[in-house]
């Protein structure tokens, strides 16, 4: 399992209608390269989820996509990324306003040490997206419909956000996301911290997302990435190995690694 | 044989006894036996019980000796210091110990008696000591040596002993301080006899000279400790605006905004104000700042006392700084990454994320931490001595001398001084108050350090 040399992504790496591009994109900690050359586009109105074994870099090309790297010192970018034609590494880019275009949900619900209800309003806060208390009310209750909480959580919106059950606070943290509108929607194994039922309604919410959202999600389940996505990407040791539709990875893969990974002879 | 060479022998005695024991027990393993615990266990047990009861014994005989020895001397005075005041008996006491050691200067005559009688008695005694431990020694490896058995539980007795021996080390911790309490409430409660609490509480005026003649003028000390509040609180509140803030923000900076190699370097650098005596900040306090902050006063035209609270309050604020900034580090860089994360995630800036996500989490344990600095600030005695002066002024002029309760409570116990006067005793009465509300504040602080901790575990 050693790096492929000259390698090539197999498959459809690039769609008609991109909302996100990736070119040549490498990552380095230090000295040590973890990401070789990607190349990937992310459809508009796409679920796609990367997969692969442990380490193989699927988490850092995603936390490129919105420069999280950027809070690692010894983390360095190379290639171009762009959001609708516009390179996000350009100098001139305020990570501010590109985060609040692409959010992020992480692996462990983060819900702040806030009510729920400041829990959402915190990212319309600081872009200043209401102008007044009643437009505030309005995101928060409409995030939270998005995010099918608010019938669980209407009646108790200042109640610590900390509270709520591990389901609930993803669930939390992904309205916190929606609440400042973004464009693309980044999810780092939203899931794998949820029991079975708090999981199914997280893949249910992200579906209906779909409608309004790109969506790239990590995951180190192959039934969620067969559920919820339409292409999906195997990335092993930092290297993109294939994307293809989703259904053709897991029922015909063109690669033989690709295979090996999802008929589970390594994982 | 003396105490420091008997340790060594009953040490010695000790190391000898775990090789034995040790050793026993592979005897009894090497004959096909299986042994409940470790050959070491057994080495142990026979190392404790032949080194801890002798050392304890010795420690008592310590603290016994003296008194039997001097209870025995008494009868051998002559009898008109037998009949004496027990005040007189005590200085023939000590004049017979010093003149059996050879260091007496008064000659005595009539106590060469007791002097022989002592030197006689003490090298009774010493022979007696060593004999008594050195046997008591060779009984704990003669018993252990016949309890050692395959089946014996060794290891669980040498964890009983070692876990009593745990015990016993707190037990001296708390028994420390519930003594240091007891006194300090009895000689209070004395005071309280001839002080009325109500007056040391309420009273505005402290001025504590007792007479030493009754037709002395000025003779009626006041007992009224408020100006001695206000002070301490005057100077605490001074130091609490400088070190609070500039602790806090130098505590933002080195978790947040800092890189690793400025941390490494700034972190122990910061530390380093806390290793200063408190004494050379009192000089630096009082030789330094006090003339800088009179001179400005003076080209403002404002009256500025030599000796002022600012002085004191500015230096002992530094000194506090790293306390404060330590300790709120700490318990920032205990709020967890994926906040933080959540925060940048949404698009926020670092500013708005240690103002919104990280300060917030981390409050309770900043006011905890800020807590434990107030306690340290009220305590401080040492710059407030050199800086802020000895004047009970009731004053909330930060330009003006003050005074503390804890540079009063030296003030009052430094010099001779009867030991009943009202004057000693009003040192514990301030000592009781500054104890109960250092506890409380302490108390409060730990309360809500711990519900913060419960938080994120």
């Amino acid at each position: 399992m050693s790096i492929i040399e000259n390698h090539t992504t197999n498959g459809q790496p690039f769609c008609k209608d991109p909302k996100l591009t990736a070119r040549g994109v490498g990552v380095f900690y230090g000295e040590k390269q973890a990401i070789f050359d990607v190349s990937l586009d992310i459809g508009a109105n796409e679920v796609i989820a990367l997969i692969g074994p442990s380490g193989c870099g699927k988490s850092t090309f995603l936390r490129c996509l919105n420069r999280m790297n950027d809070t690692i010192d010894i983390c360095r970018v190379t290639g171009a990324i762009e959001l609708d034609g516009e390179d996000i590494y350009d100098p001139k880019v305020d990570v501010v306003p590109l985060r609040a275009r692409v959010g992020m949900v992480f692996q462990k619900p983060n819900p702040f040490p806030k009510s729920i209800y400041d829990n959402i309003a915190y990212g319309p806060r600081i872009h200043g997206l209401a102008q007044s208390r009643v437009e505030l009310d309005e995101i928060v209750e409409k995030s939270l419909q998005r995010a099918g909480l608010w019938n669980e959580v209407k009646d108790r919106l200042h109640a610590p956000g900390t509270g709520l059950s591990g389901g609930q606070q993803q669930r939390l943290c992904i309205a916190r996301t929606i609440a400042v509108d973004p464009e693309v929607i980044l999810m780092d194994e939203p899931c794998s911290a949820l029991d079975p039922i708090a999981t199914a309604k997280i893949e249910e919410l992200i579906d209906e997302l779909r409608e309004n959202y790109t969506i790239a999600i990590v995951t180190h389940s192959m039934q969620q990435a067969a559920r919820v996505s339409q292409r999906t990407a195997y990335f092993h040791l930092g290297q993109l190995i294939e994307v293809n539709p989703t259904d053709q990875v897991f029922t015909t893969p063109e690669h033989a690694l690709t295979e090996a990974y999802i008929t589970g002879r390594f994982g | 044989m003396n105490y420091s060479s008997l340790i060594i022998a009953v040490l010695i005695l000790l190391g000898g006894a775990y090789l034995l024991g040790r050793n026993r027990a592979r005897a009894i393993a090497n004959q096909g036996m299986k042994l409940h615990s470790l050959p070491t266990h057994y080495g142990a047990l026979m190392a404790l019980w032949t080194g801890l009861p002798p050392l304890l014994l010795l420690l008592l005989w310590g603290l016994m000796e003296p008194r039997i020895v001097d209870q025995l001397l008494v009868a051998q005075l002559p009898a008109h210091i037998q009949n004496g005041s027990g005040a007189e008996i005590q200085l023939a006491v000590s004049k017979v110990h010093n003149l059996a050691i050879g260091s007496g200067v008064s000659e005595a005559p009539e106590l060469q008696p007791a002097v022989k009688h002592l030197q006689a008695l003490q090298q009774r005694f010493d022979l007696l000591q060593a004999g008594v431990i050195l046997a008591l020694a060779l009984i704990g490896v003669a018993l252990t040596w016949r309890r050692i058995k395959a089946d014996m539980r060794a290891r669980s007795e040498v964890e009983r002993i070692v876990r009593y021996m745990l015990f016993a080390s707190s037990g001296i911790a708390v028994l420390t301080t519930l003594g240091i309490l007891a006194s300090v409430v009895y000689e209070a409660w004395l005071f309280f006899h001839k002080v009325s609490i109500f007056e040391f509480l309420f009273g505005t005026s402290w001025s504590p000279q007792i007479a030493l003649r009754a037709d002395q003028s000025g003779s009626s000390g006041d007992f009224g400790a408020v100006p001695l509040f206000a002070g301490t609180l005057l100077i605490s509140l001074i130091a609490m605006v400088i070190a609070v803030p500039v602790g806090l923000m130098a505590a933002i900076y080195l978790s947040e905004y800092a890189t690793s190699r400025v941390r490494s370097f700034a972190k122990p650098a910061l530390e380093i104000l806390a290793g200063i005596p408190t004494v050379v900040y009192g000089f630096f306090a009082a030789l330094t700042v006090a003339p800088i902050i009179r001179g400005l006063g003076e080209s403002m035209g404002l009256d500025v006392s030599s000796e002022s609270a600012l002085a004191a309050g500015l230096v002992m604020g530094i000194m506090i700084i790293p306390f404060v900034s330590s300790l709120s580090d700490d318990v920032i860089n205990a709020v967890p990454q994926s906040l933080r994360d959540g925060s940048y995630g949404l698009g926020a800036t670092r500013s708005e994320t240690v103002r919104q996500v990280v300060i917030p989490a981390a409050l309770p344990g900043i006011v905890g931490a800020v807590m434990l600095a107030v306690s340290r600030a009220i305590g401080e005695t040492m710059i407030v001595a050199m800086a802020a002066g000895l004047a009970a002024n009731l004053t909330f002029n930060p330009l003006d001398s003050v005074t503390t309760v804890t540079v009063q409570i030296v003030t009052l116990l430094v010099g001779d001084q009867e030991f009943d006067s009202p004057k000693t005793l009003a040192a514990f009465a301030l000592g009781l108050v500054l104890f109960l509300v250092t506890l409380v504040l302490n108390y409060v602080a730990l309360k809500i350090v711990q519900k913060y901790r419960e938080q994120y575990d």
